[in-house]
């Protein structure tokens, strides 16, 4: 009987195997840092568009993790090895973190799903600034006495990476202030108490359509592709790249999705499948363009090549930096 | 004056059947979020924003939003019944909610706190309403120089020399510094007091400890006097509300005094923690039974309470109005706005008008929907504590366990909560005063933050703190709040004395 | 805060003993401070390093429960805790403990089951079908509010993944 019935849950199990894999339970889509956030709104938008359009029968659900720096949810993926319901959101903390707390994980203990976008990074200015180009700034901080204010989200985080790399092939010293948030930082350039500030487009497109705040140029080799207008003159394709006013140093930040380790191909090919669904969507096309993040979806070998590359880079300038710890 | 134009749209569209109902079960389930400890605030939001995917952004908004009201007026309830404050600004208001509902008066330190609560949201949306432009370009003005200069004063009209022993004060505002120092520093990136344990990196939660301090250790406590809540024998009286509103009109400086303090503090963005404080700390310092504050005095409720909505509901002012959010839950609502596809920001008032002034209509609507229930419900929050000991507490315990689990979903901190129970415990044993640890706790990082920021920028240099108009007179403040405490003893001591010598 | 006059005859742990205990753990930690920002420079370099301000609340810390030591030892004698009320708060204490340690292997669903029941039987004279009527309904109550309705995991056990949740 015993034994029949082991034979039927295997003859289950197998047919199940053979069709293609789907939840069987609610989805976690771990967060792993606090509500509100960018890669919060992320999640939150993928879970919009999977209710909407019906893509799963199970729900999916956001549960953000934000301890220790995303830190802890990383390790709880790592010990939920073989579980197809979690999924977590990354950016470049996910090398980042793992580099400057010596938590003992990486990427290469998740099972990568896709990469959905690119983030830009951009500098930016205060509106009424009389910096205009790249030139200007170099000048203004080779004479800035004490040094030039330059504000960014976090301490040793991209946004601090970024003012490092920017700075340093300007040979100007700086005065890096770290805030609680990149909204933060933009406010603080809105009210002229920092010079410039690093950020995400999202996290400063408020102030710029308001007249608050400007874009001086973005860190990126291309021009961002959004042409419709976002202020009453200019498209994000109107913002010159760095790159054009003779900046070398360039940064992008990936957005993508993994899954635990120890998963079977079918259940990664599912959520490979469901991710290009999803970004097919115009609600997607939507987000994209409203956060002007690229719009860059790579799944299997491309996926890892790119993890590989990227986290060298980040490995390096975090060296040059001096944000790995020391002992 | 086209805003009243404006505003009388906005109930229009407000008022319509199905948002009324909207209203209704967003506050019911505030409540319900916001009676839950680590539930409440932005996380309640968070989970409940799936519910409004596919609903025209109004409805959305006006459902979200009165979750918002039911969480903040839910807060109360738990503060005040077992000393475990379901949101953060919530704690102040157990300093004399407690000890009331210890006496038998839990019906009426509920009504005083939700009525507080009221008033101060009202007054927060009526500044919304009326000086939404103007103010909101007053808040750009604050740098790191201002906002610990806010912090600071915060923290000046809180701390006048208490009765306890003053070793223990120190001790207690000491360890309280210290522990909002734990985890990663914000502006070095260091670890800080982690001790090489991965889980106190991101610090130790403000919620957890109070959890634990207040929650946890009160039942111990209560265990060691013979298994009862001491309110127990709260008589369950329909009319209670009337009763406590005829008393409110004697403290009607007491609520202008925190609704200021809390608009204040709301748009410079210090937040609704700092104002439930500074609220309670002004009406201690300026009230005439200030003397019996921390005994059960219904005063002590009204001032945090309204000083805490004034300033929640202020806060929301610079996300319209600047696309800021002031606080998480207001971030949470920001996200919310732009998965419906609405662009926050300055333009928002100009391109979105319906929205707008839908939603400022709503403010009114779901805080007086809000009242309405919460005020129906006190004989039966009351009635809570007649359920005998053995069973509730376990429960309570449960929901300590849960609530302290969800501020972060880290299991680690239950094993904070539980810790922090037994410190707790023990300090209230040793008469030492917890709440200057808990002020240290919350505003500790956050000024310490502000404080080195500000010297980044200026090289160094100190004189950045009295540069300019509104930074030094923050601080001059601040000085003449933190000094007021021993003069006035001492003239009063000077006073007393006189009568004597006559003699 | 309590009274203790009815107890006096009563022997227990002292005020002195536990006051003087208390402000010694307070000095260690704040010692265990002093020696982390120490270690990575509690000085002004430009602004104050990130050991500066925990440092000089360590002092501050070190010096008061230092006085609270010595006020300790100066403590008139009496009873701060008796036997009697020490071992009533152990036996929830020690429960609690349990039940914190349970929750990361049962999940917080079946480990508040066995809680709820015994808390009820040990301080409670409840008829045994309200103990288990009490103690499985408020979880399930709790995982249906929780899981369910607000979709907000909490942590879970072997029996959940059993039932597949």
């Amino acid at each position: 009987m015993k034994r029949a019935a082991l034979a039927g849950a295997a003859l289950l199990l197998s047919t199940l195997a053979a069709s293609a894999w789907e939840p069987t339970k609610s989805v976690e889509i771990i967060v792993p840092f606090g509500p509100g956030g960018a890669s919060d709104q992320m999640a939150r938008t993928m879970q919009a568009i999977i209710q909407k359009h019906g893509f799963s029968k199970e729900s999916f659900i956001v549960v953000n993790k934000p301890a220790a720096t995303g830190g802890e949810a990383m390790m709880e993926m790592k010990k939920s090895k073989g579980d197809p319901h979690k999924l977590i959101t990354t950016s470049s903390t996910i090398y980042m973190t793992p580099l400057a707390t010596k938590i003992p994980v990486s990427w290469h203990d998740f099972t990568p799903v896709a990469m959905v976008a690119q983030d830009e990074f951009g500098l930016w200015v205060n509106a009424e600034s009389p910096i205009k180009s790249v030139s200007d700034l170099a000048k203004a901080a080779k004479e800035a006495h004490p040094p030039l204010k330059v504000g960014g989200g976090g301490s040793k985080r991209e946004d601090e990476l970024v003012s490092f790399g920017v700075f340093s092939e300007l040979g100007a010293p700086i005065s890096y202030i770290p805030y609680k948030s990149g909204g933060e930082a933009s406010t603080q350039l809105a009210g002229n108490h920092i010079v410039v500030e690093t950020n995400n487009p999202s996290e400063d497109v408020a102030n710029w359509r308001a007249g608050l705040t400007r874009p001086l140029c973005v860190l990126s080799p291309k021009r961002i592709a959004y042409t419709a207008k976002v202020t009453t003159d200019m498209a994000w394709s109107d913002v010159p790249t760095c790159g054009e006013q003779g900046l070398k140093f360039t940064y992008n930040m990936l957005r993508g999705l993994f899954l635990p380790s120890g998963v079977t191909p079918e259940q990664q090919a599912y959520y490979v499948d469901l991710i290009e669904k999803v970004t097919a969507t115009p609600e997607w096309k939507e987000y994209l363009e409203r956060n002007a993040l690229k719009a860059d979806v790579r799944t299997g070998k491309d996926y890892v090549d790119f993890l590989n590359a990227d986290e060298a880079k980040h490995k390096d300038l975090m060296a040059k930096a001096g944000f790995l710890p020391t002992n | 004056m086209e805003n009243i134009v404006y505003l009388l749209d906005g109930f229009q569209v407000a008022l319509s059947l199905h948002n009324l109902l909207f209203m209704l079960i967003g506050v019911l389930l505030g409540i319900v979020v916001g009676v839950l400890p680590g539930l409440g605030g932005p996380n309640g939001v968070a989970i409940l924003l799936p519910l409004t995917f596919g609903m025209d952004p109004t409805s959305a908004i006006i459902l979200l939003t009165s979750i918002y009201w039911g969480a903040l007026f839910g807060g109360a309830i738990t503060a005040v019944l077992f000393n475990i404050p379901g949101e953060p600004w919530s704690v102040a208001t157990t300093f004399d909610g407690y000890p009331m509902a210890q006496q038998g008066r839990a019906g009426e330190a509920l009504t005083a706190a939700f009525t507080a609560s009221f008033v101060g949201a009202i007054s927060g949306v009526m500044l919304i309403t009326f000086l939404a432009p103007l103010v909101a370009k007053f808040a750009l003005r604050f740098g790191p120089a201002e906002f610990f200069a806010v912090f600071f004063l915060t923290f000046c009209s809180f701390i006048g020399m208490g009765k306890e022993n003053k070793a223990k004060i120190i001790v207690s505002l000491a360890f309280g510094f210290i522990l909002a120092g734990v985890g990663i520093d914000t502006i070095s990136g260091d670890m800080r007091m982690t001790f090489g344990v991965t889980e106190l990196m991101s610090g130790v939660d403000f919620l957890v400890v109070v959890i634990g301090m207040f929650g946890i250790s009160e039942i111990l406590l209560a265990l060691e006097e013979g298994m009862s809540f001491r309110g127990k024998n709260a008589k369950i009286d329909p009319i209670v509300v009337l009763r406590t509103w005829a008393q409110m009109p004697r403290y009607i400086f007491t609520f202008i005094r925190s609704c200021l303090a809390g608009i204040w503090l709301g748009i410079s963005p210090g937040g609704a923690v700092a104002a439930s404080f500074m609220g309670y700390g002004l009406a201690k310092r300026f009230s005439s039974r200030g003397e019996r504050f921390g005994q059960g005095e219904i005063e002590g409720v009204i001032a945090p309470e309204t000083a805490a909505h004034a300033a929640g509901t202020a806060a929301l002012l610079p996300m319209l109005a600047l696309g800021i959010p002031g606080s998480a839950t207001a971030a949470v609502l920001l996200g919310g706005l732009m998965i419906w596809g609405l662009q926050p920001g300055p333009l928002l008032f100009v391109e979105q008008r319906d929205f707008v002034w839908g939603l400022i209509a709503s403010m009114y609507l779901g805080n007086i929907v809000g009242l309405i229930v919460v005020l129906s419900t006190v004989p039966l929050f009351a009635a809570i504590m007649r359920i005998p000991f053995a069973l509730i507490a376990p429960v309570i315990l449960m929901m300590c366990a849960i609530g302290a689990y969800t501020v972060a979903n880290a299991e680690f901190d239950i094993w904070l909560m539980l810790i922090f129970g037994v410190v707790g415990y023990a300090f209230k044993k040793l008469d030492y005063p917890l709440a200057p640890m808990v002020l240290a706790l919350v505003l500790g990082d956050r000024a310490e933050d502000a404080f080195r920021q500000a010297l980044i920028g200026s090289g160094g240099d100190l004189s950045v703190f009295w540069e300019n108009g509104l930074v030094t007179s923050l601080m001059v403040i601040a000085l003449a709040l933190l000094l007021w405490g021993p003069i006035s003893d001492g003239l009063s001591r000077l006073r007393s004395r006189r009568p004597v010598a006559a003699e | 805060m309590s009274s203790f006059e009815p107890y006096e005859t009563e022997s227990g742990l002292s005020r002195r003993a536990v006051e003087c205990i208390v402000a010694l753990l307070l000095c260690a930690v704040a010692i265990a401070v002093l020696w982390d920002s120490y270690g990575r420079g509690a000085g002004w370099d430009g602004g104050p390093q990130s050991g500066f301000f925990p440092a000089r609340m360590a002092w501050l810390l070190l010096a008061a429960s230092a006085v609270v030591f010595f006020q300790g030892l100066r403590a008139e004698r009496g009873i701060l805790v008796t036997w009697g009320q020490l071992r009533q708060v152990s036996m929830v204490l020690l429960p609690l403990t349990l039940y914190v340690l349970a929750i990361g292997y049962l999940g917080i669903y079946v480990a508040s089951v066995f809680f709820l029941a015994g808390f009820m039987i040990a301080f409670g004279s409840f008829r045994w079908w309200t103990i288990l009527a009490a103690s499985v309904l408020i979880p399930v109550i709790t995982f249906w509010v929780f899981e369910m309705q607000f979709e907000v995991p909490l942590p879970k056990g072997p029996l959940e993944a059993m039932l597949g949740f």
